[in-house]
């Protein structure tokens, strides 16, 4: 069984990391792009074991009761309706099964669900390091990254409206002191006049390319191997923030800020949708992530401190290979 | 004549008198009448549930906008872009009122008004309810509350058009009145509000027949677990539906009265709803099911003609089951932001719920485990049950982890989910039910070939329907989408031709009944499954008399269930 496990999960991470789209008849999880998705799908994919294991035992059981005990079979019934025995067992047994279980969820929950202190990862690493504990470091670095828990975190605010999202990063200032903000609008496709308006309005060519209900005008733009701290707020309704293929979702509440990370290793473009119905244009509210190599997304950032969206978009299109920084983050 | 040989001898002439029409069916007072009523009622709205999911499979057959533009351009006159909102806002509107009826109109009065009223007092040797008017107040609010659904859905909603599209949860500022600032979300809060008076008298009643008027000799633990079904509903109910009218309430207010319980501007938080509406709808979910859990352990018993194995585990079991869903509420909130610590818990105390279920599933094939298994209708019911619920559990338990969660929150998972649980557990719990009690109540016999491929058609294609939702969710699909893209396009296809294939079932399932009806095929006895059949309610003819238990049975040592 642990081959079969083995083999089943070398098949999940197999896949390249920029497929970040549903495959039509595809069964499975989008391919894993953080941590907390790698983590995520581990621990499903042990769950799926254990879950389909259960059903197949309830459905063997029931198969012999009925094939041993028909009417044909057995003629008369057996009236017993006690055995403590069983009993116990089948309350006990499940009860430890979950506990099996809830020892692997809660790790997982708490590795997802808290913003990691980068200034102790950063420290833990080194003094792994400095007491020459090679192993251990090797698997520190696995779940947290140390290289760019010392650059600190990228902050981006994404905010829910009725129909699309603003994006801020509160970091990173124009000449005025404001944060770059904008707007990110879903790109419609399939009506009359949708290609042309959107090739007038942004210049770009490549609409027919665009993936269905999923491309936006104005992508969130992102550093590949950097932790991102996003934050999540709302206009009007609840909206919910998603990227499937960084495992996160997270609502986006009127009059609260929410809060969580991720941190995306291979540069390219993710997709995710709004996840909470928030009226009529809920299916039309795309979230766009373009992970892009630091220098690219400083360079993209300046453009965005001159107000020149266009040139800026137009700067990220394409998605630079890694380069030296992206390559020293990549640390496992 | 002396006082009492007159009330004796009126006692006798009214044994089976039925009163005209109009005063037997829209003045009754009497359980059996009124079980009848909340079953056709149920049929009724079960139609137009039905209905709704079928644009909404009919719609998501293609990625695209499609029949549901079709409709606004040719049905309702609109154009352009104009057209495909009013889409948007129907599909909305469509899957609200799909969820709304299903439960509150179709899953709930079937089972608890229905096969409860039924079969509580005959079961318990009880002449009638408790309050045989209040009874009938229940059931006539409940008609309230559908037609106040119904109007609902035609008067002016949100800014797309007629209706309210925010989804069966209500969720506010959605729900608010920036939201949706027409009467339809108001009349909605009127018909809840309605349906809850209803059943909430209606649970009244239960608690009251069932701890008062037990036949003598039937103590708690002699009780039919039918019977402590009902009853442990019924407490869930008193106990939820208050918190679910306190939540409507103060929407209702916030929308009209300028209160700001749910708005952020004024100081109020859109969560709090949430955890109010969930503290009512995840023991609704037990309210839906535990009925079943009741009707497929008699079926069980009955066919394997042995007694219902380790029958206090299974009458606590639902008890747990019942105390528990009280406590676990916020694993639908899992994404708004809450705290780790409370979030691990609520992962702690939900997978707690797997145990007991696990208990019944256990114990049914333990009841089957050396019976005499006869393979009739019911049964057959009862079995798809007992396997297509074990698929919804499992998928319960890895939803109940939150790290998971997180990544399968409002997709297509979770409707695959509640879906396994409600819409192939608890429907078919109340199709077992409706053919093992349908002599009983009816005095005539189904057609069992037609019943058979009702029951294959439905097995096949429910599961063809919401087995390749599974794959949607794992894949990212999120709920409540009118269009998606061209990635999801294989399984979206699939499930809407399950759906074709639930309506084939469907189908025959109308025609069995007018075969029925037609033919008459009038019983020959009281009990047509022979000594598996050791409930009360088999000692009496079918159809039982208008009134019976004139000499209330008594209960003896070994009997009861």
């Amino acid at each position: 069984m642990r081959h079969l496990m083995a083999a089943l999960t070398a098949s999940l991470f197999a896949a390249p990391a920029f497929a970040a789209l549903p495959q039509d008849g595809g069964i499975d999880f989008q391919p894993a792009a953080t941590r907390i998705a790698e983590r995520v799908h581990e621990f499903h994919t042990v769950l799926l074991w254990i879950i389909t294991l259960i059903t197949a035992l309830v459905m063997v059981l029931l198969f012999w009761v009925m094939v041993r005990y028909g009417k044909r079979a057995n003629k008369t019934a057996h009236k017993f309706s006690h055995n403590t025995t069983v009993e116990v067992i089948w309350t006990v047994v499940p009860a430890l099964i979950l506990v099996g279980i809830a020892s692997l969820s809660f790790p997982n929950l708490y590795y997802q669900n808290v913003t990691p202190n980068l200034g102790e990862i950063a420290a833990t690493s080194k003094q792994l390091l400095a007491e020459g504990k090679t192993g251990q470091h090797l698997a520190y670095t696995k779940n947290y990254f140390p290289d760019a828990a010392e650059k600190g975190f990228v902050n981006v605010k994404a905010q829910g409206n009725q129909w699309n999202w603003t994006y801020t990063y509160p970091d990173i200032l124009d000449d005025t002191g404001a944060p770059i903000e904008f707007v990110s609008n879903g790109i419609h496709k399939g009506r009359p006049g949708d290609k042309a308006n959107f090739e007038a309005s942004t210049g770009r060519t490549d609409f027919d390319s665009l993936p269905v209900n999923y491309a936006v005008d104005y992508p969130m733009v992102v550093p590949a191997g950097r932790y991102v701290r996003y934050y999540t707020a709302a206009a009007d309704v609840v909206h919910s923030f998603a990227v499937p293929a960084f495992a996160i979702k997270t609502d986006a509440v009127p009059g609260r800020l929410n809060e969580g990370w991720f941190l995306v290793e291979e540069p390219g473009v993710y997709y995710g949708q709004c996840s909470e119905l928030c009226g009529i244009d809920h299916a039309y509210m795309p979230i766009e992530v373009r992970v892009v190599p630091q220098a690219q997304f400083d360079q993209w950032a300046e453009l965005m401190k001159t107000g020149d969206f266009e040139a800026a978009v137009a700067s990220v299109l394409t998605i630079a290979s890694t380069d030296a920084e992206t390559q020293l983050a990549s640390n496992n | 004549m002396p006082m009492d040989e007159i009330a004796l001898d009126h006692g006798h002439d009214a044994h089976d008198h039925k009163p005209g029409f109009f005063t037997r069916w829209l003045f009754s007072t009497n359980h059996k009448d009124i079980g009848t009523l909340y079953l056709v009622f149920a049929l009724v709205a079960g139609i137009v549930g039905y209905s709704l999911s079928g644009l909404i499979r009919w719609e998501l057959a293609e990625p695209g906008i499609g029949p549901l533009l079709w409709i606004q351009t040719n049905i309702f006159g609109l154009e352009g872009d104009a057209a495909i909102t009013a889409a948007k806002h129907f599909y909305n509107v469509v899957i609200s009122y799909h969820g709304l009826i299903m439960i509150f109109f179709m899953v709930m009065p079937a089972l608890i008004g229905g096969f409860g009223n039924w079969f509580v007092p005959l079961m318990i040797g009880a002449p009638d309810m408790a309050f045989p008017r209040m009874n009938n107040i229940s059931f006539w609010l409940t008609v309230v509350a559908f037609i106040l659904a119904s109007i609902s859905m035609t008067v002016p909603g949100g800014p797309g058009g007629n209706g309210f599209g925010g989804g069966w949860t209500l969720y506010p500022p959605l729900s608010s009145a920036a939201g949706h600032p027409g009467q339809a979300m108001d009349l909605l809060i009127l018909s809840l509000h309605t349906a809850g008076i209803a059943s909430i008298l209606g649970a009244i009643n239960f608690i009251v027949t069932i701890l008062n008027m037990r036949a003598p000799g039937m103590t708690m633990h002699k009780m039919p677990l039918f019977a402590w079904s009902i009853l442990i509903t019924a407490v869930l109910l008193l106990l939820a539906l208050p918190v679910l009218a306190g939540a409507l309430t103060m929407l209702l207010t916030d929308r009209n009265f300028g209160s700001q319980f749910f708005i952020p501007n004024g100081g109020g938080d859109p969560v709090m709803f949430q955890h109010l509406f969930w503290f009512f709808g995840h023991p609704e979910v037990y309210i839906m099911i535990l009925p079943a859990f009741g009707i497929i352990s008699h079926i069980v018993s009955t066919f394997s003609r042995k007694p219902i194995f380790g029958y206090l585990g299974m009458a606590y079991a639902m008890v747990s089951i019942g105390v528990i869903g009280f406590v676990v509420w916020a694993h639908h909130m899992y994404t708004v932001g809450m705290n780790v610590d409370l979030k691990a818990y609520f992962v702690a105390a939900t997978m707690v719920i797997a145990v007991p279920t696990g208990i019944k599933i256990f114990s049914w094939i333990a009841t089957m485990w050396g019976g005499s298994i006869d393979f009739k209708l019911p049964m057959l019911w009862a079995i798809g049950f007992i396997f297509l619920f074990t698929v919804g559990g499992v998928t319960g338990v890895v939803l109940a982890n939150a790290g998971i969660d997180h990544s399968l929150h409002d997709t297509y998972y979770v409707v695959a989910h509640f879906h396994y649980v409600l819409s192939l557990g608890a429907v078919f719990g109340l199709f077992a039910g409706w053919y093992y009690w349908f002599e009983k109540m009816f005095g005539v016999k189904y057609n069992s070939v037609l019943g058979g491929l009702h029951f294959w058609l439905m097995f096949i294609g429910s599961n063809v329907l919401f087995f390749p939702q599974h794959f949607l969710g794992m894949q990212g699909m999120p709920r409540r989408y009118i269009d998606y893209n061209d990635g999801f396009a294989t399984w979206h296809y699939v499930s809407s031709i399950g759906y074709a294939i639930t309506l084939v079932a469907t189908l025959i399932f109308f025609f069995s009944l007018a075969e029925a009806a037609i033919r008459r095929r009038k019983a020959t006895s009281g009990n047509p499954w022979g000594e598996g059949a050791t409930t009360l309610e088999w000692t009496l003819p079918s159809p039982p008399p208008f009134h019976q238990y004139n000499e209330l049975p008594v209960v003896s040592g070994k009997g009861g269930h």
